[in-house]
């Protein structure tokens, strides 16, 4: 492609090519290294690539969920003469949906300790545990909104209400969608065993559900305590 | 039954939507029936559609964008010579038509055409300058792109079957609400930016997973190339901002179809927090585009200058300071919307300290050509084009990041010259540059080189004719996305810039010449050696195209510019490194989820615009059962025999060994060389 005309030799290219000035290149990296040099070793385990990789999508949703906080933040005060946060909050059935879901959080970890001793009957009852806790707690959420919009609260009433009826109902519906995940996953695990891809199903399930606790202590400090001394 | 889906969606009426309908469907029609009639289906199918292999689905990422380039360049065709015959007359397009044109153009342009074009580049590359067979995800990586051109099916859809949003390419409420809006247009807009920033969202994740965990022995940190660095980067980006597109653009939803008050004027919604929502993603936006082009760039003004990239360190640490500036400036999209002195000139601030970042690149690549043996190659010529049109486009970004400056020129003709200034010179040059840069690579033969100039020059030219009359209008006042012009003392720099348009054509017919002409001559084009430049990163030291494995044996990194020192090494030694012991290479197995998963996306998509509810339902239930079945797989690898990829290596080995012995003979070709 070039027609330009080289100097002779194969070792006067490589002096002519090599920065004449070595300006912004301190040494580093450029004296070769005999051997794979600074420690890398290559790529990582299958298991510790669908980890992390599942772990950043959960920061991504994470941020999702950020918005509608933010969202929520910017709306409480906007009623538009509609109920307030401390008329709507109802205390007790918060404290149970609480309860549900830290307790199905807890038998997740459970079944994954069933997991790692390969122990399939536990894995699966602690499994079901952790869907019928969940299921629970989505049964609860959706009896609150009912009997809000009944009573006239509906998302459409005022600015506030439509906060917080997406910031919490993005969360339900994370739990609603992380429960048809785990029964397709049950059913999976209970024809297949523990194979490789099901463990690392697995793994991700359980960051999926440890994080939606997360973000529901955050719902809960947020959205129920501040909403109900407000 | 059918929703708000009746014949007169269909624009009988209108002649330029009718006609370019027709036009753009019997095309379709003829490449479909020609690829029946040819039998290509199945290859089609099995090497392309299904592939899940990085440098197919970044070509066909790349393919998508060109094609939305084109889209999106007839849109503004359309608008240059609107405005031209619009002054003091009626012009050719009804107010609201030329509406849909501008945002359908900005759309198109940012998320359609640059950003497929951008993610095209990451997914072929990445693999290869990290010395990996693959991206950590392959299946998903099909699954990302598919939802990207299920995105821009949907879009084009809207060209058919009603009408596109006509709120610009960032739906401003209260102007995109049900009630200044109540057509489908706005709802084509979120379904298929909804779809597509999905896909967007899979890419992000893949590639940075494949960075921070995949890279091949030696290869640390300090010794990625630079193009990899900004990939990572940009997709950091991705991962933080574009959920925040997803909620914004799902509340916007919300407010559409369940009258939810986020935005609204009534019952205490706020517009202006989706500004602070929507540019807290836009701007960074820019930059998840802008940073891959100028790792683009890093690679070539080393490559043709001979010499290693001047302050390679600093290029590193001034990618990721514009990464985390880049998140903390989205204010100075709306300085005219009374935030208040104090903020403004924060934002204005932290907005001009971006080019601190942007000047330590600029005068990197001057001084990597300092002293160097710069050849004027196609890529290289991109690459300093870029350099004169972006500084002055940094230029006009920083004035308007002054809030007095921006109060006169906010909403300007000066703004679009500035932005297009930044984004044409900055990404779109790249993306030429790229192009011509690794297509060798890709198809295994180089692009006709006077053509290529042909098509630089035009477009460099044209550009500068189209948009430096801007700058001029701007100053003299006038707004932005005017349909009908009376002020008849913009009609000379209207003109020139109708003149631009033209120039910049001739450009986009040179470049089509151009591969037309390089797919004939292909064998006189051919690169046999598979280092058609005399390169540097570790792609280079594959044969022409790849082997869908990449590499036989995964390289052992010992310096920076990784495939220069073994090149090196083999020139002084005149031989290369012994044979290495093959083994057996798990490779994953094809996959048709991506198109499924799309297929039923646009299905979804286009039932939601239309208020289909049980064709939506219906849509779900079928995605969810293809996850169930995909997820029910129990092959996901198969093994490429050591025969196999002894035989591939061998030969790629005899190629650079024969290239190796004519440059002893000539003593000093650049021709590419050594293993
Ligand atoms: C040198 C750094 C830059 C600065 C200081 C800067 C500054 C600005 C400012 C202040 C605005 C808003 C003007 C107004 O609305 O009145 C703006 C708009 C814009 N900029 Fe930049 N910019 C820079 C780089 C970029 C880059 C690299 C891109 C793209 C790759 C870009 C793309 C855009 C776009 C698309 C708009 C239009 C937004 C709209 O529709 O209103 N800018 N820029
Ligand atoms: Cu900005």
């Amino acid at each position: 492609m070039s027609d330009i005309p080289f100097p002779a030799s194969a070792e006067a290219i490589r002096r002519q090519r090599e920065d004449p000035h070595r300006l912004g290149h301190r040494g580093h990296g450029r004296e070769p290294v005999p051997g794979a040099g600074h420690g890398q070793t290559g790529p990582a385990s299958k298991r510790i690539i669908v980890g992390y990789g599942f772990w950043i999508f959960l920061l991504s949703d994470i941020v999702i969920f950020s918005c509608f906080f933010a969202a929520y933040a910017v709306l409480q005060g906007q009623t538009a003469g509609g109920p307030t946060a401390r008329q709507i909050v109802d205390t007790t059935r918060v404290a149970w949906e609480t309860t549900f879901l830290l307790a199905s959080s807890f038998t997740c970890g459970l079944s994954f300790a069933a997991t790692n001793a390969k122990n399939l009957l536990w894995t699966q009852v602690f499994l079901a545990l952790t869907g019928l806790l969940g299921l629970g707690f989505v049964g609860l959420e959706l009896q609150e909104f009912l009997e809000l919009a009944a009573a006239g609260a509906t998302p459409q009433r005022s600015a506030f209400l439509t906060a917080f009826y997406s910031l919490v109902g993005c969360h339900g519906l994370h739990v609603s969608v992380g429960g048809l995940w785990l029964a397709t996953m049950m059913a999976q695990l209970q024809v297949k065993g523990f194979r490789h891809e099901i463990m690392h199903r697995l793994i991700c399930f359980n960051l999926f559900w440890h994080a939606l606790d997360i973000v529901w202590v955050a719902i809960f400090s947020v959205v129920y305590l501040m909403g109900s001394i407000s | 039954m059918f929703g708000k889906l009746s014949l007169s969606a269909i624009p009988l009426s209108q002649p330029i939507p009718l006609i370019t309908s027709l036009a753009v469907m019997a095309i379709l029609i003829g490449v479909l029936v020609l690829v029946t009639v040819k039998g290509w289906w199945p290859y089609l199918w099995k090497e392309w559609i299904t592939s899940v292999d990085h440098k197919r689905i970044g070509v066909m990422y790349v393919l998508l964008g060109v094609v939305m380039l084109i889209r999106g360049f007839a849109d503004a065709i359309m608008m240059r010579t609107q405005q031209a015959m619009a002054i003091g007359a009626q012009g050719y397009l009804p107010p609201e038509h030329y509406n849909q044109i501008f945002s359908a153009h900005g759309t198109i342009m940012i998320l359609f055409g640059a950003m497929p074009l951008v993610l095209g580049f990451m997914n072929f590359l990445v693999p290869l300058q990290l010395g990996v067979r693959d991206v950590a995800f392959p299946t998903f990586n099909s699954v990302g792109f598919w939802l990207t051109a299920s995105g821009a099916f949907l879009v084009n859809v809207s060209l058919f079957v009603g009408e596109f949003a006509r709120t610009g390419w960032l739906p401003y409420p209260p102007l995109s609400e049900v009630g200044y809006s109540p057509g489908v247009g706005v709802d084509y807009y979120l379904w298929a930016v909804q779809i597509s920033g999905v896909g967007t969202l899979i890419t992000g994740i893949n590639i940075v997973t494949t960075v921070l965990k995949m890279r091949c022995p030696g290869m640390s940190y300090l010794r990625m190339p630079v193009f990899t660095w900004t990939a990572l980067a940009s997709c950091l980006l991705i991962i933080a901002v574009f959920p925040i597109l997803t909620a914004t653009l799902a509340m916007l939803t919300l407010d559409r179809y369940l009258g939810f008050h986020f935005f609204t004027n009534d019952a205490g919604g706020s517009p202006m927090m989706f500004m602070n929502l929507i540019w807290a993603w836009g701007h960074p936006e820019v930059y998840i585009l802008v940073l891959p082009a100028f790792g683009i760039y890093s690679e070539i003004f080393p490559t043709f200058s001979g010499k290693p990239l001047f302050g390679y360190r600093s290029m590193v640490a001034a990618t990721l300071f514009i990464c985390i500036v880049s998140m903390m400036v989205w204010l100075h999209h709306f300085f005219t919307m009374g935030a208040g002195p104090a903020v403004n000139t924060f934002f204005g601030i932290a907005s001009s300290v971006i080019a601190v970042g942007t000047g330590v690149k600029i005068y990197n690549w001057i001084f990597t050509m300092y002293g160097g043996r710069v050849r004027m190659e196609v890529p290289m010529l991109w690459s300093l084009g870029f350099i004169f049109t972006f500084v002055i486009g940094g230029l006009t970004g920083v004035l308007l990041a002054i809030p007095p400056a921006d109060f006169l020129t906010h909403n300007s003709m000066f703004l679009v010259a500035h932005f297009h200034n930044v984004i044409v010179g900055g990404v779109v040059f790249a993306i030429f540059a790229g192009l011509e840069f690794w297509f060798p690579k890709a198809f295994g033969f180089r692009l006709h080189e006077g053509l290529g100039k042909a098509a630089f020059w035009f477009a460099f030219v044209g550009f500068w004719v189209t948009f430096a009359p801007l700058y001029v209008l701007g100053l003299e006042g006038m707004t932005r996305r005017l349909q009908h012009i009376n002020i008849e003392e913009w009609r000379p720099m209207l003109y020139v810039s109708v003149v631009g348009v033209a120039i910049l054509i001739v450009g986009v017919v040179a470049q089509v010449a151009q591969l037309v002409v390089s797919i004939r001559d292909r064998e006189k084009l051919r690169d046999v050696t598979g280092d058609p430049w005399d390169g540097r990163s570790l792609e280079w030291a594959t044969p022409s195209p790849p082997p869908f494995f990449n590499f036989a044996v995964l390289p052992n990194v010992e310096g920076e510019e990784a495939y220069w020192g073994i090149k090196q090494r083999a020139i002084e030694t005149q031989q290369m490194s012994p044979e290495p012991r093959y083994r057996p290479i798990e490779m994953p197995i094809n996959s048709p989820v991506g198109i499924y998963t799309a297929f039923f996306a646009s299905v979804f998509g286009f039932a939601m615009i239309w208020h289909i509810w049980w064709l939506a339902i219906l849509a779900l239930v079928a995605a969810f059962a293809g996850f169930v079945v995909f997820a029910w797989r129990d092959v996901h690898e198969f093994e490429v025999p050591a025969e196999e990829v002894a035989q591939a290596d061998r030969a790629r080995r005899a190629s650079r060994e024969a290239a190796l012995a004519r440059m002893a003979a000539a003593e000093g070709t650049p021709e590419g060389a050594g293993a």
